[in-house]
């Protein structure tokens, strides 16, 4: 089972950062759609910020990198979605302690908790079309990075057809059916950035299981 | 309860003008006398709509006397933000609160009752009474 470090995490956001710059007017078109039209530019300016803390001031574990990367979405995002994603990756550096390196059971199942505090500080479930519907079915699926790529899109996908019950998308009743819940897409963003993250290092390590899947990395396959 | 040091609040909102009107509306019908320490937090930091974290943490210190912060918030990432930041323990200052309350009513509620004396349970109990003013 792969190992993973500091590094490692800070490609996963680096490539998320990545993503979500690539993706920022689908982003905002999505939320202009049932939200108030900035989820988009809010990510972009979160996660770059993120990526230019982590350059600034490296931490050296795993669990350092996602609590400082947490801390900097909170403190630079803007909308709810900085909360949300803020505690995902604190919930989860927390959850890793201060080790040097974990491997990717434990990274999972960090990921797991942080989910959980995602969904408690918005009291929402699957189905409430949310950033839940694509993470959570994400994060059972790891370690399996490609199956919690492919599981991410899926429940991002899933939200089209449902009635939002949570955030400013719930006042729609109704009318929010019909379109893809932006936070839902965000997150398919995030855990395609760290399929990609597995999979270069897959491929860097030559050793590490799952990279026959590593060809969704350049394809751009959102 | 005159000499005790009064609670702090701190009101968040998306948007800057509404979280500093609706502090000014409440020192307004508040009244007279010695007011306890008030600060808006509203808006984002460059100015536009939404919410930020360290705008709420330097409105709490600025309000914090060592009694107690109560925070009132609108809605959706205002309310997030203040729990995300109270869930961290080292963002606020101790004994800060998010309470459940209207927006408006509750501001002035907290206001009257910290102006008062109340202790941080008793604002918090008084911004979430205003629930039960019922408007028809």
């Amino acid at each position: 089972m792969a190992q993973r470090d500091a590094e490692f995490i800070r490609r996963w956001l680096e490539a998320a950062a990545e993503a979500v710059a690539r993706d920022a007017s689908r982003l905002t078109e999505l939320d202009s759609a049932i939200g108030d039209a900035d989820h988009g530019s809010n990510m972009r300016r979160g996660f770059a910020a993120v990526v230019a803390t982590l350059a600034d001031q490296p931490p050296t574990d795993p669990g350092g990198t996602l609590r400082v990367a947490g801390r900097t979405l909170i403190s630079t995002v803007g909308g709810a979605a900085g909360p949300l994603y803020g505690t995902l990756l604190r919930s989860a550096g927390k959850a890793l302690g201060d080790d040097p390196v974990v491997d990717d059971e434990r990274l999972a199942e960090a990921l797991r908790a942080g989910v959980d505090g995602v969904a408690s500080l918005g009291g929402a479930a699957v189905g409430d079309k949310t950033m839940v519907d694509a993470l959570l079915p994400a994060v059972s699926a790891l370690p399996d990075y490609p199956a919690a790529r492919q599981a991410a899109e899926e429940g991002a996908a899933a939200t089209v057809p449902l009635r939002a019950r949570k955030g400013r998308a719930s006042y729609l009743g109704d009318r929010s059916t019909g379109h893809l819940d932006p936070g839902a897409a965000s997150s398919a963003l995030l855990i395609g950035a760290l399929a990609d993250a597995a999979a270069a290092g897959a491929e860097a390590g030559g050793a590490e299981a799952g990279g026959a899947e590593a060809g969704g990395a350049e394809a751009g396959d959102d | 309860m005159t000499e005790r040091a009064p609670v702090g609040i701190v009101l968040v909102s998306h948007s800057a003008e509404v979280a500093e009107s609706v502090a000014r509306l409440a020192a307004g019908l508040a009244g007279g006398g010695q007011l306890a320490p008030t600060a808006a937090a509203g808006g984002r930091r460059d100015g536009g709509f939404g919410t930020s974290s360290e705008l709420i943490a330097e409105a709490a210190r600025r309000v914090d006397r060592g009694a107690g912060v109560a925070v009132l918030a609108d809605l959706g990432s205002a309310v997030l933000t203040v729990q995300a930041m109270l869930a961290e323990g080292d963002e606020l200052p101790r004994d800060t609160r998010l309470v459940d309350a209207p927006f408006v009513e509750g501001a002035v509620a907290a206001l009257v009752t910290a102006s008062a004396g109340g202790d941080l349970a008793a604002v918090a109990a008084a911004a979430g009474d205003a629930y039960t003013f019922r408007k028809t």
